[in-house]
């Protein structure tokens, strides 16, 4: 497990995946025709090498199967429900109360042949839960036979990730299911995973599967860490992240920390910690990379937890307006140069060459 | 000298006959990354041409070749499956898939994946029937 921590990503991210899979020519298309993706909510924390990662998969009506597949940085010791308002919580920390209040929402078996190996199987509510270790193409096998309708980009994309870390969370959700046991529309199936990792990492790439290019890409990623986090790309600096917002960074408040431990499965919540809010708002074909942190104060983020090395894709983009403010600098600081060097030497300079 | 005559008259005939029997072609298409390998192919008209079809990628495709109406009813078109048609193969994943065709009328024609999703992501070639 080199790969530090956690992975968000998933869940939410998880609606472009897969499909009904009774329907032959589905994609990410349902039975009724249509997923509406909403924008995803993941958190992610980071304590004594363990990563928490809580996601939810929210009931959105119709009827059907569908499915998800998150890439993980290691072995979930723990996939259990979820508590009822850590997600809730985090939102209402960071946003107006009126927009969060909008916002809220098995054991080891040999693998088939060719298929990636089962490593654990839950059920959560709704949820049909297997965590998988395997390549690319495992991993794509073992979904396309189990009812899981791949988009065209994910064996690029589920090569892009085993490549890294061979484990996968496959999650499939039965519409019907969730609507029999009484789930109203927006309702939500936190899943907590327990990940001891050495250093965190989201996946954010696979947040396009599925999508076109010019499609977007919209998401929250929480981060709770001992120290402030560095992240590669940096998100929130000045011209080095493309799509990326840091829109909140201070150390958690008592009152956030009290009540994420009052909720089921979070009593590892520390007392002092660094509350971490990153959005993601831009196109699938911009995004690219994955987001990689480094949570021990270091300074040091993977590039290649990031994708950036020593394979992926080439780095994120850098604002044109960099550039410009650095040709402005540049002739702030020659000018003066030039003029002070031709003062000096007017009339007493040494002669030009060939003069 | 006659029957010299005769034998080379036996195996000049002869030799043209078979000229005159097209042998059959085979050409391999590699899938991978959801695109195909070549994206441009070019074959004679009126010679059986086997195609092989090797499907590297962990997930279904199709390779349907037509011509513009051919594919525009395929991509409304419901079928789960093909096979029954040469023109019409469904390519599991990981597997491989022959399938012979002989092209009696020269002019271009496409090839494409018609799963949901895979002409736009690129799933798409050119194959030229020479007259």
């Amino acid at each position: 497990m080199r790969r530090p921590w956690l992975s968000l990503v998933a869940a939410t991210a998880a609606l472009l995946v897969f499909a009904a899979p009774t329907l032959a020519c589905g994609g990410l298309i349902g039975p009724n025709g249509a997923v509406n993706l909403l924008r995803t909510t993941t958190f992610a924390g980071y304590h004594d090498g363990v990563e928490h990662y809580v996601t939810s998969f929210e009931f959105a009506g119709g009827g059907g199967a569908f499915g998800s597949i998150t890439p993980l940085p290691g072995i979930p010791t723990d996939v259990v429900r979820g508590g009822d308002w850590t997600l809730q919580r985090l939102i209402l920390e960071t946003n107006p109360p009126e927009a969060a209040f909008r916002l809220s929402v098995g054991a080891e078996s040999a693998a088939a042949d060719g298929e990636a190996e089962v490593i654990l199987e839950t059920t959560i509510d709704a949820l049909d839960i297997t965590i998988l270790r395997g390549g690319g193409d495992e991993v794509g096998l073992w979904a396309r036979n189990h009812g899981f309708r791949l988009p065209p980009d994910a064996p690029e994309v589920l090569d892009f990730y085993a490549d890294r870390s061979p484990i996968f969370m496959a999650a499939a959700f039965d519409a019907d299911a969730a609507a029999e046991r009484g789930q109203a529309v927006g309702d939500g199936t936190p899943v907590h995973l327990t990940i001891p990792t050495d250093n965190p990492w989201v996946p954010l790439h696979i947040l396009g599967l599925g999508k076109a290019d010019g499609e977007l890409v919209e998401a929250d990623v929480y981060l709770l860490t001992d120290e402030r986090p560095a992240m590669l790309p940096n998100a929130g600096a000045f011209a080095e992240s493309a799509g990326l917002i840091l829109d909140h960074s201070a150390p958690a408040t008592d009152g956030l920390l009290a009540d994420l431990r009052s909720d089921a499965g979070m009593e590892w919540v520390p007392a002092e910690a660094w509350l971490t809010k990153v959005v993601v708002d831009t196109t699938a074909g911009e995004l690219t990379y994955d987001l990689a942190i480094d949570a021990s104060g270091a300074g040091a983020p993977s590039p290649i937890d990031a994708g950036f090395a020593p394979f992926g894709p080439d780095p994120v983009p850098r604002a044109p307006v960099a550039l410009y403010l650095l040709l402005a600098a540049a002739v702030v600081i020659a000018v003066p140069l030039l003029l002070e060097r031709g003062r000096t030497r007017t009339p007493g300079g040494p002669p030009l060459a060939g003069a | 000298m006659g029957r010299i005559g005769l034998v080379v008259a036996v195996l000049v005939v002869g030799m043209a006959a078979t000229a005159c029997v097209a042998s059959p072609r085979t050409v391999t298409i590699t899938i991978h990354y959801s695109g195909f390998d070549p994206t441009e192919l070019a074959v004679p008209r009126g010679v059986p041409v086997t195609f092989v079809l090797v499907n590297e990628d962990p997930i279904d495709h199709e390779w349907l070749i037509g011509d513009e109406a051919f594919h525009e009813a395929h991509r409304t078109g419901t079928h789960a499956i093909h096979g029954d048609v040469p023109t019409e193969v469904t390519v599991p994943a990981l597997a491989t898939v022959e399938t012979t065709i002989t092209f009696d009328q020269p002019g271009p024609l496409a090839y494409v994946c018609h799963l949901p999703g895979h002409e736009a992501y690129g799933m798409v070639g050119v194959l030229t029937v020479d007259g």
